[in-house]
């Protein structure tokens, strides 16, 4: 029973330790490109700018007072940006764990470590959710030095439980996309940037999914980033209560708890495949 | 938690008619993804490329040895006779369509994971995240070994102290350091796990004779001293005269000879002995050495 207990702690260790070399090497390479990330920052800020000064030009575009509530508008924008910018992050770093070692020649090395996979998985999650959410708040930050934000009503304790469930879900999806790169070399990585734009597309971040085609309006239905736009709008703009806000965190938390034990098996049967096909080779 | 079968110490190695073909006609991916596969052709027949397909190819055929333990084993053979696919195949970074490999007893097939815990590989690319500085490569590769921070801090310093890199250079970015540096780091990084089974894919194709000298003494050094067995593959006929106690060519994926470097050279020649490996070479091979920078990673 104690040998058994001490095996466990023992694993446990090796698993932290391994979680935590790609944790810090992401943090190093991060750190290397710095010049990039000012560059992504910069282009972040002024391209979620560009989308809320819409709002603040609704009288100058149309020549009349609005008949609508142009800090309403402003804040309905605000909270696309944001969110869509910590969600598309999320996707995109844990969909992108195979193209980035596929980029760097790394990934014979990284694969043949004695990693299991969720491990490996779980580093790579806890970057990707350590970087979207420090990257976001520094442009809400720097958001909010040029709009005014109320946040009289807000509920924003429950607006945290929308986004913190929405992230499982973006996570175990982003583990489905990251298949793509180990199925297809050459073309996986531009597949996952064609999902993440389909959901920036239908998922109303800018606007109501209700203007969208009906087709389209169907689809968005089964887009997470709905349900989390729609969830933290609620608490934010309407200060919504935790128990109205369950209908967005109960299907994002079902999608995320059945999404992530299919994505991790379909990810070990992709990387089966990839070895049975002589796939895991550098590209780039 | 499975318990792991206890390690056979006597045989570092046990290659058994492991065979890899590629391009194959393939079942549709979704099936393949289910686990289907292309039927396998019978031995020495096969089947021709499906429309617009590449041609069948055995890049591995057939091919059984064995390599004892404390033993520095040699892989010989020209561009693309499927030299690096099987270091592949014993890496876990391939799965064999045909025959099996265990290492000190553990079969490839039944536990990969516990065969990736006493090997580590030094590939011809020496595989690093260019940005990154050497230190920072290592420390990432011993995490996931199982080695902190602190203990692998001060075995880089010793290890790469003793390959002739400058501390200098230690942390400044991958990618300033010259191709010899660069695979001198990469055989740090595969010392610094200590594994028991080193396969190293040409580790010092593009090295400068002294960095050469450098890596070999340091390969001796790691066999006497760790007891660990090293399975290397090369183009220079010299360094494995000189470094392994037995070779195997491989040509066109099959195994053409394996021996002694003596025993080829005794063993091979019409009339009498040849005088160099690289005579046993082109009479085995039909081909001319190939001095090249290209790794035949088929």
């Amino acid at each position: 029973m104690r040998n058994t207990l001490r095996r466990g702690v023992s694993a446990m260790r090796l698993e932290s330790l391994q979680s935590y070399a790609f944790l810090a090497r992401n943090w190093h390479l991060t750190r290397r490109y710095w010049g990039w990330e000012v560059v992504w920052f910069f282009y972040s800020l002024t391209s979620g700018l560009s989308v809320v000064f819409i709002a603040q030009g609704a009288e100058a575009l149309t020549g009349e007072t609005p008949s609508f509530d142009v800090k309403f508008l402003t804040m309905y924008l605000i909270i696309g940006t944001l969110i869509w910018r910590y969600l598309s992050n999320i996707f995109m770093l844990t969909s992108e764990v195979i193209a980035w070692e596929r980029w760097e020649g790394t990934i014979e090395y990284t694969l043949m470590a004695p990693v299991e996979r969720w491990v490996h998985l779980v580093g790579q999650t806890a970057y990707s959710l350590i970087y979207s959410l420090i990257t976001t708040l520094l442009i809400g930050i720097a958001m909010a030095l040029f709009f005014e934000l109320d946040l009289s009503k807000a509920n924003l304790p429950g607006a945290a439980a929308v986004v913190l469930a929405g992230s499982l879900s973006l996570i175990a999806i982003g583990i489905v996309a990251s298949i793509l790169p180990l199925l297809y070399p050459e073309r996986g990585a531009q597949m996952t940037e064609v999902v993440q734009a389909s959901f920036l597309l239908i998922s109303g971040i800018y606007y109501p999914i209700s203007v969208l085609p009906d087709w389209m309006e169907s689809l968005a239905r089964f887009s997470p980033v709905t349900y989390v736009l729609d969830g933290t709008r609620a608490a934010v703009l309407d200060g919504a209560a935790i128990t109205d806000l369950l209908q967005y965190i109960a299907p994002l938390l079902l999608l995320g708890v059945v999404a992530l034990p299919i994505g991790l098996r379909a990810f070990k049967a992709a990387e089966n495949y990839a070895k049975r096909a002589g796939k895991l080779k550098r590209v780039g | 938690m499975r318990a792991r079968k206890p390690l056979d110490l006597r045989r570092a190695l046990v290659v058994d008619s492991i065979t890899k073909y590629f391009h194959l006609p393939q079942p549709p991916l979704w099936k393949r993804l289910l686990g289907a596969s292309a039927g396998l052709p019978e031995p020495g027949n096969l089947p021709k490329a499906s429309k617009g397909g590449k041609e069948p190819i055995a890049a591995v055929d057939h091919v059984s040895f064995s390599v004892e333990r404390g033993e520095i084993f040699g892989i010989l053979g020209p561009n693309g006779s499927g030299k690096s696919t099987l270091v592949r195949l014993i890496s876990t970074l391939l799965r064999p369509d045909r025959g099996s490999a265990k290492i000190f007893g553990i079969d490839l097939a039944e536990d990969e994971m516990g065969v990736k815990q006493l090997i580590s590989r030094v590939s011809v690319d020496a595989a690093f995240f260019k940005k990154l500085s050497p230190m920072e490569n290592l420390l990432y590769g011993a995490r996931l070994y199982g080695v902190t921070a602190p203990e692998a801090t001060v075995k880089a310093y010793e290890i790469m102290g003793r390959l002739g890199l400058k501390r200098s250079s230690f942390n400044e970015p991958m990618e300033e350091m010259s191709r010899g540096m660069q695979q001198k780091v990469a055989v740090a990084r595969a010392f610094l796990t200590s594994p028991i089974l080193l396969l190293m894919d040409e580790p010092t194709t593009g090295l400068d004779p002294r960095s050469k000298r450098d890596v070999r003494e340091f390969i001796e050094e790691l066999r006497d001293s760790h007891d660990a067995t090293i399975m290397i593959t090369t183009h220079d006929m010299e360094e494995a005269d000189a470094l392994c106690d037995r070779v195997a060519v491989i040509h066109n994926g099959k195994l053409a000879a394996i021996g002694t470097p003596e025993e080829l050279k005794r063993s091979s020649g019409e009339n009498g002995q040849f005088s160099t490996l690289e005579d046993v070479f082109i009479h085995l091979t039909g081909e001319q050495l190939v001095d090249s920078e290209a790794a035949d990673i088929a």
